[in-house]
């Protein structure tokens, strides 16, 4: 019975690492710097890296799901340029836009996993695709910035939420946590959940037990597409601007707080919660090179890169036991 | 048990027929399930049992014939289908998710739901009902993959059974499992045969076949053999009539080469107790220079295995080979090939040749990997070389830039034996070398081992065709159930019966 | 003549070419001045160089059914140190000098490689994944050697890898044109291309035919990496300058372009260094059109993102059999069902 003790509590370890690693950071952020024990940079994190939670949570269902999705940098980027562009050069109301940029994203992604299904090729190279696709057509609509300045913009972007104790966050925040519960009902308490993970664990077999593995696959895709609409458009919240270079390596982000939250590349194992560690991981990174003052932003790259690279060898580890 | 003749079948099958280009895979196959029943598909390769039950299932389309079920014709389209019709299958391979949860394996994609949401509470207790009621000591909140093999199939057939509990398909469930793992599925296939539950049971392991089963449906060339009672059949007759085939003309062939086995030649490779837990017992086999060893049994009974490891394809997990006496280790193919050992695999598409390669480059490619990619063999000698081998084996088309996917079996099988006899190895180990090509291949493949061996190669050869193996062999390896139960030396008196028999009963008669 | 694997690659890249000479009538025209060539041709053979020794690399990995995401990174990194070095020394003119900092490029771009094809060789992870690792952290890296500045350098020497001119050609093309040449020479002429391609192509046949596949696997890391490392060298040459974040961006994606456009399949197995070329080529050909056509060049991302599609689709075999399913149709009552491998396979 302890074997099979074990090989659950394995599923968490890396879950367990990463909590560990957070706690150990901002421990060792506190001690070192003033004022860096405070609530409100920890909600900070969160302020500035909503986009990214959003776009990472879409991730983790493709990933769960034994895909990759590239598109989705570019996917956020072509959302704040849509959002601009019709906002501020052709005057449309926000409430129009949105939806509008959302079923974009939606629909790009339904493409994309209808490719990728139908004709059996590699996700990574159908949303390569559409990620040259999507930074190409922000480029159609312009080459520069365009800067929001409508006023419903501006006045959401300013707006703080006031939580006891003099801490706030952003609404963008309350949208990214508010996308965390649905997408942690949908993931654990829906057949479509329940077949992402049954899709990534093994598709032959899930195909055999009957499941939707076609529409599960195009599914996850779509979530995906609409999770990287809905972070460009907090992204536009957060920028003020629509810009084809917005958002530029955010897959990477992406991906990296996937893997660092614990789910396996392969598919079929790990959980959201995990993601949003990973996501807090990242932005404590960068919030501790900050705070340091004389450190670049580019050791945020390298501190990541080296993450991913434990983290892998750990997912390597992990599996490769359960082999034998 | 025998049949009670007055009850239903749940299932019929009448005049399957089936066919393939350039085969008839089922050819006006009658089959028949009873409820309660645990019946075997007995036949060896080829002889059409995979085929009726891909039929069965709906993976194929028949081309002929009638399924009844319940006494009423079905048409069966699809394997999701044959399940709602109530025939689910559970395959040798587990085919569950093995990072899901037991209970989530048996209820996925029919969860029971409370406001559209999975009610998680309920699906563990009926899981853990469904469990305990076949005596199961299992949590089902566990992954899948935390548990052996053996509850992995175990879970399927609980799932298989509680989708739709009227026939039951396993197709050689026992294949990875251990000897107490069986006992365990076997308890809870007696528990559902109780139920009412009809079972189609494939295996290759005939003790088991004696075991479980009430009744036997034999295939043989794509036709039933015959359908019998258990009882009615001792275990001799049950491989005489899978096996079957025309024995005439046999004794002036075994004549041939057989009893000038060179046996005080030197042994070139010496096996003690060598073995690979899980694929075959321990087994002592010695083969000298010159020397044609055969090794026969039924499929799945470990000959493979037990020649893998002499190659180094798997790794040995205990014993020793010796190597003219010297001990050596055979940790990769690239070891064994080092020492003049060569394998043509039983499975040529994948394990053999690369498909897309040319067959000059298929025939070069051992011989090239042997003297690195640093030492090439000039273009020239590459067409030299390809075009001899293709001459002396008739290999066709003849033209080597061909590329190997679109030559035929016997032709494969020949770019195959050419990449190896160009190593010049001492010894050749050949799987099922004949298995699937035509009979003029067959017989040129036949000579020219036998000429190998007059020349002073050692052979070691594979074969599910009895008469096969005694013409070319000197001596003959017999496994059963992963076990080699006997050497037979082909002495002029050894008869495929003879072999036939000690297939059966797992000792020398 | 259809048949031959380069023919459709050749003829996009023709088709390509043509159409320039609408817009530009004086296209094909070469001049010579001051004993250099000029012209657009050799402005497509001039920027595409680093691109095709990016593809080279990035081929072998292809064939042996991998793929490097790196080699963006190691590009940039490659820059940096060369330039970092040269920038530093005493004497950036002297040839010594150069060379050190050409030594001490590739010599770090061999490393990276390294990690790479122990990561995916040895350790066993799939080649997207090992190689995400350095694409994330290398252009950190590559910031950090230049401190997050554009570190500019003033070396004839070398000057003359990427934008210097020997017996009238752009030293580049001549250099890429070498590198061409000695790895299908290394390939074709040793039997290291039959051994990957058995390799990429059936890796459980390979095995059993005595092929050692670990040490070939990381050996195209190794040099994939290495000619990452020499257009890294060309491209900050070119621009006497290392730009840590902007070097080498995208080329990763334009180099997996260029080795589908050229024929090879993603799924490894036969490769074509020639198919390669002329992949990188139309690749070149086309963001030189889209710029001399007006279209603002970041929108050939559009027209990349259409033909990636239009030839994975081609490569399909479900494409192929829908496609072959939907010309059979027409036929109508015959509704023959096309030989897919499911229906054709035999049942043992």
């Amino acid at each position: 019975m302890s074997a099979i003790a074990a090989a659950r509590g394995r599923a968490y370890v890396p879950l367990l690492v990463t909590s560990a690693l957070l706690v150990a950071m901002f421990s060792a952020g506190s001690v070192q710097y003033e004022g860096f024990f405070s609530g409100q940079v920890l909600l900070n994190l969160l302020i500035d890296n909503a986009f990214l939670l959003v776009v990472a949570i879409g991730m983790t269902f493709v990933v769960l799901a034994g895909g990759i999705d590239l598109s989705v940098g570019a996917m956020a980027a072509l959302s704040t340029m849509i959002s601009a562009w019709l906002v501020e050069q052709h005057g449309w109301p926000p409430l129009l836009v949105i939806p509008l940029v959302l079923a974009v994203g939606t629909g790009a992604g339904l493409a994309m996993g209808w490719v990728i299904h139908s004709f059996e090729i590699q996700p990574f190279i159908v949303t390569l695709a559409g990620m040259f696709l999507a930074r190409g057509l922000c480029y159609t609509i312009s080459i520069d910035s365009i800067s929001l300045t409508d006023p419903a913009y501006v006045a959401f972007a300013q707006t703080r939420i006031a939580l006891p104790g003099g801490l706030f966050v952003s609404p963008s925040v309350l949208i990214a946590v508010g996308v965390l519960v649905i997408a942690f009902v949908v993931l654990h308490y829906t057949r479509l959940g329940r077949n992402v993970y049954a899709l990534g664990g093994n598709e032959q077999s899930a195909r055999l037990m009957g499941l939707p593995v076609g529409r599960t696959k195009i599914a996850v895709y779509a979530v995906s597409g609409f999770c990287s609409a809905l972070g460009g458009v907090l992204l536009t919240f957060y920028m003020l601007s629509g810009y084809g270079l917005h958002a530029v390596g955010l897959e990477l982000d992406a991906i990296a707080a996937v893997v660092i939250g614990g789910t396996l590349l392969t598919g079929g194992s790990g959980y959201l919660l995990g993601t949003l560690l990973g996501v807090l991981v990242l932005g404590l990174i960068q919030t501790v090179i900050s705070f340091q003052g004389t450190l670049s932003s580019w050791w945020t790259r390298i501190v990541v890169g080296g993450l991913l690279f434990v983290f892998i060898l750990l997912q390597r580890l992990i599996v490769g036991r359960r082999k034998v | 048990m025998p049949a009670h003749p007055a009850r239903q079948p749940v299932l019929e099958a009448h005049a399957i027929r089936k066919e393939f280009p350039g085969v008839v895979a089922l050819d006006g196959v009658d089959f028949r399930l009873f409820p309660g029943d645990v019946h075997a598909l007995m036949g060896e390769n080829g002889a059409g049992k995979s085929t009726l039950i891909k039929v069965l299932t709906g993976v194929y389309a028949s081309d002929g014939g009638e399924i009844v079920l319940n006494g009423r014709p079905v048409r069966i389209t699809g394997p999701l289908q044959a399940q709602r019709a109530g025939i689910s299958t559970v395959y040798q391979e587990v085919n569950l998710c093995p990072n899901l949860s037991v209970a989530e394996n048996i209820f996925i994609g029919r969860e029971p739901r409370r406001l559209g949401l999975v009610h998680w509470s309920e699906l563990r207790t009926r899981a853990a009902r469904l469990v305990a009621s076949l005596d199961l000591d299992v949590d089902v909140s566990a992954p899948l993959n935390s548990y052996s093999i053996a509850i992995q199939q175990l879970v399927a057939i609980v799932r298989a059974v509680d989708v739709s509990a009227k026939v039951l398909i396993l197709d050689e469930p026992t294949s990875s499992l251990d000897r107490d793992e069986v006992r365990q599925l076997f308890t809870v296939l007696r528990r559902l045969r109780d139920q009412g539950v009809a079972i189609l049971f494939v295996s290759h392991f005939l003790e088991q076949i004696y075991e479980i089963c009430d009744r036997m449906t034999i295939l043989r060339d794509g036709r039933v053999e015959g359908e019998y009672a258990i009882g009615e059949l001792s275990q001799a007759d049950l491989v005489a009539r899978m096996i079957g085939g025309e024995l005439a003309g046999l004794e002036d062939l075994s004549g041939r080469h057989g009893p000038h086995a060179e046996a005080d030649a030197a042994p070139f490779l010496r096996a003690e107790g060598l073995a690979r837990s899980g694929a075959v017992e321990p087994y002592d086999l010695t083969i000298r220079a010159g020397e044609v060893v055969g090794l026969a049994g039924l499929l799945g009974s470990g000959r493979t295995e037990a020649a893998r490891l002499l190659f180094g394809a798997d790794r040995s997990t205990e014993g020793s080979v010796r190597i003219e006496d010297a001990v050596v280790t055979l940790p990769t193919p690239r070891a064994a090939i080092s020492y003049g050992i060569a394998f043509c695999s039983e499975d040529r598409k994948t394990e053999g040749l690369v498909g897309e390669l040319t067959v000059r480059e298929n025939i070069v490619l051992a011989l090239q990997a042997a003297r690195g990619w640093l030492r090439p063999l000039s273009r020239a000698r590459q067409d030299e070389i390809a075009l001899r081998w293709i001459r002396s084996l008739d290999v066709r088309p003849d033209d080597p830039e061909t590329l190997v996917r679109n030559l035929s079996g016997g032709n494969q099988q020949k770019v195959l034996l050419a990449r190896w006899l160009i190593t010049d190895p001492r010894l050749l180990i050949l799987d099922e070398p004949t298995r699937g090509i035509d009979i003029g291949a067959k017989a040129e493949i036949q000579k020219l081992v036998a000429e190998l061996a007059q020349d002073g190669m050692s052979v070691l050869f594979i074969s599910a065709e009895l008469e096969e193996v005694l013409r070319l062999s000197h001596r003959v390896g017999v496994l059963r159930d992963r076990r080699l139960v006997a050497e037979l030396p082909n002495d002029g008196s050894l008869t495929p019966e003879r072999i036939m028999a000690t297939i059966a009963s797992g000792a020398p008669s | 003549m259809t048949k031959h694997r380069l023919f459709w690659p050749a003829v996009v890249l023709a088709a390509l070419l043509l159409a320039n000479v609408v817009f530009t009538p004086d296209f094909f025209a070469i001049r010579i001045k001051d004993g250099h060539l000029y012209g657009s041709l050799i402005d497509i053979l001039h920027f595409g160089a680093p691109l095709i020794l990016v593809a080279l690399g990035m081929t072998l990995v292809i064939a042996t059914s991998g793929i490097d995401l790196s080699v963006g990174s190691t590009v940039a990194i490659a820059g940096a140190l060369a330039c970092l070095h040269i920038s530093g020394a005493a004497d950036p003119a002297s040839p010594a000098t150069v060379l050190g900092a050409v030594a001490l490029a590739l010599g770090v771009a061999l490393v990276l490689g390294a990690v790479n094809g122990v990561l995916v060789a040895r350790v066993g992870v799939q080649p997207i994944i090992a190689t995400l690792i350095l694409m994330v952290a290398g252009r950190g890296v590559a910031q950090l050697v230049t401190d997050g500045q554009i570190v500019t350098v003033t070396s004839e020497p070398y000057k003359l890898i990427g934008g210097g001119y020997w017996l009238t050609m752009p030293f580049a093309i001549l250099f890429a044109a070498a590198v061409v040449l000695l790895t299908s020479l290394l390939t074709r002429r040793t039997a290291l291309g039959l051994l990957l391609e058995s390799v990429g192509g059936n890796p459980v046949a390979s095995r059993l035919a005595g092929i050692r596949a670990t040490g070939l696997i990381g050996l195209v890391y190794l040099f994939s990496a290495l000619c990452a490392g020499v257009a890294g060298l060309m491209i900050s040459s070119n621009v006497s300058s290392a730009d840590g974040n902007n070097a080498g961006l995208w080329i990763e994606l334009d180099a997996i372009l260029a080795v589908v456009l050229g024929g090879t399949s993603l799924t490894g197995g036969r490769f074509s260094l020639g198919g390669t070329v002329i992949g990188a080529l139309i690749i070149q050909t086309l963001s030189t059109t889209v710029y001399t056509i007006g279209i603002p060049p970041e929108t050939t991302l559009v027209f990349k993102a259409f033909v990636v599609i239009a030839v994975c689709l081609i490569q399909s075999p479900a494409f192929r059999a829908k496609a072959a399913r939907r010309r059979a149709r027409p036929g109508r009552g015959t509704a023959s069902r096309p030989l897919t491998p499911e229906n054709t396979e035999v049942g043992a």
